[in-house]
């Protein structure tokens, strides 16, 4: 079990550190990407386009493979409808995304980083994350 | 970087990277499901510590108050668990494997993201 929780403390890693190099760390770069109507900087579409392009391969050669490298399964989302949950869910997260400029990745970091904002925004989310668990698990599933 | 991280991910361990998806699944963990999380997110802690041993720490400023920010982690908590994904799992993962279910998140995201800052910033001034 070992090198698997090597490789994923790795993906990890790597994940963070590149979050970083890109600037996603920084709320006042993300809010500038996202400041279509002021002075836009678009520098974070090509970070996301190089990932993605990098991604393309990774998961066209995930959907052929039956097992992962280590052996084990890959798990793909099954999931394919596109509903109400989906989209109003994306456009709340957008919300707070704009509002602060920390998504959830970047924010892990900057509070590893000491920032107490950002320790204020992951309490938040962490918050956010429970009370919508708490939820569903109060629902019967449909 | 992002992307390298996002296919050994899949390709090593077989999982989809989604950062909000990974951290829900701890709340209540199943039994067996809780390990590699852990993994995966004691190394992105790590990454700020790893980070500036090599080089200086790059300037992050945060413009919004203390409130914005707490209703805004509140708003991504919600509305990543709601939706099934946030940046890295609707926007760089689910576009990589050309999910259509991605796409339309990712535009919802990326659009109430661009209309948030344009009120905040130039609407509501």
């Amino acid at each position: 079990m070992y090198h698997h929780r090597l490789s994923e403390f790795i993906a990890g890693l790597l994940f963070g550190l590149g979050l970083i190099l890109a600037g996603m760390t920084n709320p006042a770069k993300v809010i500038a990407f996202l400041d279509l109507f002021g002075a836009w900087d678009p520098s974070l579409a090509f970070v996301m386009g190089g990932a993605i392009l990098v991604g393309l391969f990774a998961f066209t050669l995930a959907k052929k493979r039956t097992s992962n490298f280590l052996g084990g399964a890959i798990h793909l989302p099954k999931l394919k409808n596109i509903d109400r949950r989906l989209v109003l869910g994306s456009l709340i997260f957008g919300a707070g995304w704009g509002l602060a400029g920390f998504c959830p990745g970047p924010a892990l970091v900057s509070l590893a980083a000491g920032q107490p904002k950002a320790a204020g925004f992951v309490a938040a989310m962490i918050a956010g994350m429970l009370v919508f668990e708490l939820i569903e698990r109060r629902q019967p599933k449909s | 970087m992002l992307g390298v991280a996002a296919a050994l991910f899949i390709l090593v361990n077989g999982r989809v990277l989604g950062i909000s998806g990974i951290l829900g699944g701890l709340f209540f963990p199943i039994k067996g499901d809780a390990a590699w999380r852990l993994s995966f997110v004691a190394g992105v802690l790590i990454a700020p510590v790893v980070y500036t041993l090599f080089a200086t720490p790059i300037a992050a400023r945060i413009d919004a108050g203390w409130a914005t920010v707490v209703i805004a982690g509140l708003l991504v908590g919600v509305g990543t668990r709601y939706g099934s994904g946030c940046t890295s799992g609707h926007g760089v993962c689910g576009l990589s494997r050309l999910s259509p279910r991605s796409l339309v998140a990712t535009l919802a995201f990326m659009a109430a993201g661009f209309v948030t800052v344009f009120l905040v910033r130039h609407a509501l001034v």
